[in-house]
């Protein structure tokens, strides 16, 4: 199952040429500037714009190409735009109820409460939409694109019309969507955090193209790609809970690469989380430390070194399998006498837990 | 007699000028939605040569367009003659030629208000829809409709208050035939002209509380939108 997607996208401040095979389960986001045609390519997918001599295949069904052009009515998504567009006419129930009732019973594979609870905007049902914060506006807005039983889930830059403080009350939600309904989603961002966040996949988009696409990690962390030089550069891990220590209160989580150590969090064993290691909070050094404050040393293989500026370098590191990023001085790199191949230990200041 | 200062003929004016008024306004709503939609959504490039034959009736004198509809709905005229032809009758002199006249005298107090309204509307809410599987048709009456209810409002009262004051085009294509197509106006201009003083007081009086009830509705119920433009 995958998702076919070419396009040639001109207009009159930009073109974007695509061609791209994304992956039919799981978060993709399409990552890239303002400005570049992420959202363009997000309505040519959902046939909200037209654009001749696309192509469009999700799950062997084609919703564009030469012959064929499915109006948005007539495919299975659903789409959450930047702001939460509510019908102002209708109270919340009627709002999220709006695409339940279009679809057949035998494709609502989410019904109308499931997404109200998943969304816990249960006790907002009866209210104007005039009347909700931009927060709750957004969480009605993702439940009414629930309701209709996606089989792909659009979502552009869902947290950008919301302020700050308002994030954390939907960023969960967004979280717990595609664990607990398996509905594929392509969400459209500018904000690496965000996709830290979410994303399984990445494509990179940037110059009119596609930069690179993959699994997050590895798109993050390869130095040939603007993420990795990022002021905010940070690499991604996958680990596991696999305990905890009640006696100075930690979580030990492994990894493919070794074990790190978080503050305790009431986690089961066996879980799964996404950390988020910043390149400027990883120090390098030839042995590994023994009288130091800091928990999380790794042992790891210098796997490339690129020049940030005059004073920084930028190092690709591989703890087993799973790559690294490292922000180090020129001078430190030199001392250090790094070059790819050698064994470092990299000392993780902090680590930030996503999940 | 209902009341003694208004004659049944007034009375039967009044009428029809109430029937005039209901019909048109009626007809200006079926005819005035899709062409403001059309001209609220339409992107071509000419679209302000429609949008300018709309407005045509708020400059020109009433008799300019009733002398045109006179000679197009008469029996000589192209859309006379073809009712002839089919075995009608030719439209000047009727109530429906009334009607025709009235409808495209007040056209552009019925699409202005409507295309503002379905412009503020926006195409967001429609492309929402449109993602929540509501084709076409459908989210016009779901969406487009209910979120254009002020502009309605206004239309439909602007419609139906223009069509009572109207005199020129009725003057012109309608005649002056007591009980079919004597309406308000003309009967005061009657009494004018025949020195009935009290009983133009009268007659003029209703149509001015009528008039000003009417607008008072539309201006306080929706601030929003401007009553006309040019």
């Amino acid at each position: 199952m995958s998702i076919r997607a070419r396009f040639n996208i001109q207009q009159e401040d930009f073109r974007l040429d695509v061609d791209l095979d994304l992956p039919g389960s799981g978060v993709t986001s399409l990552f890239g500037p303002s400005g570049c045609g992420k959202t363009s390519l997000l309505r040519a997918m959902a046939g909200l714009d037209h654009h001749h001599g696309g192509f469009l295949q999700v799950e062997e069904q084609t919703w564009q190409d030469a012959e064929t052009f499915l109006p948005p009515h007539r495919r299975p998504l659903a789409y959450v735009f930047q702001e939460p567009s509510l019908f102002e006419h209708l109270d919340v129930r009627r709002n999220i109820a709006y695409g339940t009732k279009r679809i057949p019973a035998a494709e609502q594979k989410v019904s109308m409460q499931q997404a109200i609870e998943l969304l816990d905007v249960g006790r907002l049902l009866d209210r104007k939409p005039a009347s909700l914060s931009g927060g709750e506006r957004q969480r009605v807005a993702i439940a009414r694109a629930l309701a209709v039983s996606p089989r792909l889930l659009l979502m552009d830059e869902p947290l950008a019309a919301v302020d700050v403080s308002r994030k954390q009350e939907i960023l969960p939600y967004i979280e717990s969507l595609h664990r607990e309904l398996e509905i594929p989603v392509i969400h459209v961002s500018h904000l690496p955090e965000e996709v830290a966040q979410f994303a399984d996949f990445v494509v990179l988009i940037g110059d009119g193209g596609v930069l690179a696409s993959g699994d997050v990690n590895e798109v993050f962390t390869r130095l040939d790609l603007p993420p990795a030089h990022d002021s905010d550069a940070s690499s991604l891990v996958e680990a596991r809970v696999c305990g905890h220590d009640m006696d100075y209160h930690l979580t030990q989580l492994a990894f493919p690469g070794g074990e790190l150590l978080v503050a305790l969090k009431s986690l089961p064993e066996g879980r799964k989380v996404r950390l988020r290691v910043a390149a400027r909070d990883v120090s390098l050094t030839l042995q590994r430390q023994s009288g130091t404050s800091i928990l999380n040393i790794l042992e790891t293989t210098v796997d490339e070194i690129r020049a940030e500026n005059h004073a920084k370098v930028l190092v690709r590191l591989m703890a087993g399998p799973t790559p690294l990023l490292a922000s180090i001085t020129r001078k430190s790199a030199h001392e250090l006498q790094l070059e790819p191949g050698k064994t470092v230990f990299a000392q993780v200041k902090s680590v930030a837990l996503l999940s | 007699m209902v009341c003694p200062m208004i004659s049944e003929a007034d009375l039967a004016a009044l009428v029809i000028t109430l029937k005039l008024a209901l019909t048109s306004t009626l007809v200006l709503l079926l005819l005035g939605t899709p062409l403001a939609w059309w001209l609220a959504r339409t992107q071509w490039r000419f679209k302000f040569i429609p949008e300018a034959i709309v407005a045509l009736p708020l400059v020109l004198p009433p008799t300019v367009l009733g002398f045109y509809l006179l000679l197009l709905l008469g029996p000589h005229g192209a859309v006379g003659g073809l009712m002839q032809s089919l075995g009608g009758e030719p439209l000047a002199f009727t109530f429906a030629g009334l009607v025709v006249g009235s409808v495209i005298y007040s056209m552009p107090f019925v699409v202005q208000p409507l295309q503002d309204a379905f412009t503020s509307v926006g195409r967001r809410p429609l492309e929402v829809a449109a993602t929540l599987r509501a084709s076409p048709i459908d989210r016009f009456f779901t969406v487009a409709v209910p979120l254009a209810r002020p502009g309605f409002l206004t239309a439909t009262v602007l419609g139906f208050a223009h069509t009572l004051g109207e005199f020129g085009v009725v003057l012109m294509i309608g005649g002056n035939i007591p009980g079919e197509t004597r309406v308000a106006s003309i009967a005061i201009y009657d009494h004018v002209e025949g020195l009935n003083y009290i009983q133009a007081h009268w007659l003029s009086a209703v149509l001015l509380v009528l008039s000003f009830a009417l607008l008072v509705m539309v201006y306080g119920l929706n601030r929003r939108f401007r009553v006309v433009r040019l």
